[in-house]
C-alpha cells in the first residue's frame, strides 16, 4: 500500500434502510487491502455510527475516506442543521433523535461517543444551519 | 460455547446458516438499540434482539457478530435474511423473551465480556 487510496460516497437522504452501505463497502475493501482486523473494526463502527447520524440528522452527505499507509482518514460532511451544543452532543446517552429513530435501533445518545471512542483522533466542525463536518482518523 | 450450544439452550430454530453451526461464541449481547450494542459488543459474540429491520444485519457485519438470536417469535423477513446470508452469519429464532433467553444463556456459562 504505497499509495494514498481515496473513496467517496454519497449519503442518500431518508433512506434507513440503506443507511451503512458505504460503511459496509468501506469495510470489504479493507480486508481485501490486507488492514489489521482492529483497525478494520475500529473504522467499520466509527463509520457506520456516522453515516448512521447523518441520515437520521442531516438528509445525509457526503463521505470520502482517505487510506494510506499510516492511517484511515474518514471525513463525514453534511448540510444539515448543524450540532447546536456539541459538549452535550458527546454526552454518553444524549439524543435529539426522534422516537421513531428510536424504533428503529438508534438514538440511544450513543453516536458520538462511539465514533469518538473508536476512532484515535476526531475533529467536529459545526455551524448551524449549515452543517457539520466530523473528521476521523484510525491509525494502524 | 458453539452455536449449536446456544441453540440448544433456547430451543431456537435456525433460519439462516445451518452449515455454521459449530461457529464458537465467547460472549453474548443483548439489546434492541443497535447503538448500545455498537458501544458494548465484543468479538465472537451473539447478539439477541428483538429488533427486526436491516441495521441489526448491518450492526452484526460491522462487529464481526457470529450469530443474531431473534427473541419474543420476531420473524425477520426475506430481505433481512437474504442480507445476513450475503454476509455469512448464522440467524436463530427464539420464543423466550429478552430476559429469559439471556438468563438462559448466562447459566449456560456464556457471558458478557469484560465490563
Amino acid at each position: 500500500m504505497a499509495d494514498v487510496i481515496t473513496l467517496n460516497y454519497e449519503i442518500s437522504p431518508d433512506d434507513f434502510t440503506r443507511a451503512g452501505e458505504a460503511s459496509s463497502d468501506v469495510k470489504s475493501k479493507l480486508k481485501q487491502l490486507g488492514v489489521s482486523p482492529e483497525a478494520i473494526r475500529k473504522v467499520s463502527i466509527a463509520m457506520y455510527e456516522g453515516e448512521i447520524n447523518m441520515v437520521i440528522h442531516a438528509k445525509g452527505g457526503e463521505i470520502t475516506v482517505e487510506i494510506s499507509p499510516e492511517s484511515i482518514v474518514m471525513i463525514l460532511a453534511d448540510k444539515g442543521p448543524g450540532i447546536p451544543d456539541i459538549d452535550k452532543a458527546m454526552q454518553a446517552g444524549w439524543s435529539t433523535a426522534p422516537d421513531e429513530v428510536r424504533s428503529l435501533g438508534f438514538g440511544a445518545g450513543m453516536g458520538l461517543p462511539n465514533m469518538k471512542k473508536y476512532s484515535d483522533e476526531m475533529d467536529v466542525k459545526t455551524e448551524l444551519g449549515v452543517g457539520t463536518t466530523v473528521t476521523m482518523v484510525v491509525k494502524y | 460455547m458453539t452455536v449449536k450450544d446456544a441453540m440448544d439452550v433456547l430451543g431456537a430454530r435456525v433460519l439462516v446458516g445451518e452449515d455454521h453451526l459449530d461457529r464458537e461464541v465467547r460472549s453474548a449481547c443483548g439489546s434492541d438499540m443497535m447503538s448500545d450494542v455498537l458501544a458494548f459488543s465484543k468479538d465472537h459474540s451473539i447478539l439477541l434482539t428483538g429488533l427486526c429491520n436491516p441495521q441489526v444485519i448491518r450492526t452484526a457485519e460491522m462487529l464481526d457478530i457470529v450469530c443474531i438470536i431473534f427473541v419474543r417469535g420476531k420473524k425477520p423477513d426475506e430481505t433481512i435474511l437474504d442480507m445476513a446470508r450475503e454476509r455469512d452469519l448464522v440467524v436463530l429464532e427464539t420464543g423466550h423473551r429478552m430476559f429469559s433467553s439471556c438468563g438462559l444463556l448466562y447459566q449456560a456459562g456464556l457471558n458478557g465480556g469484560a465490563f
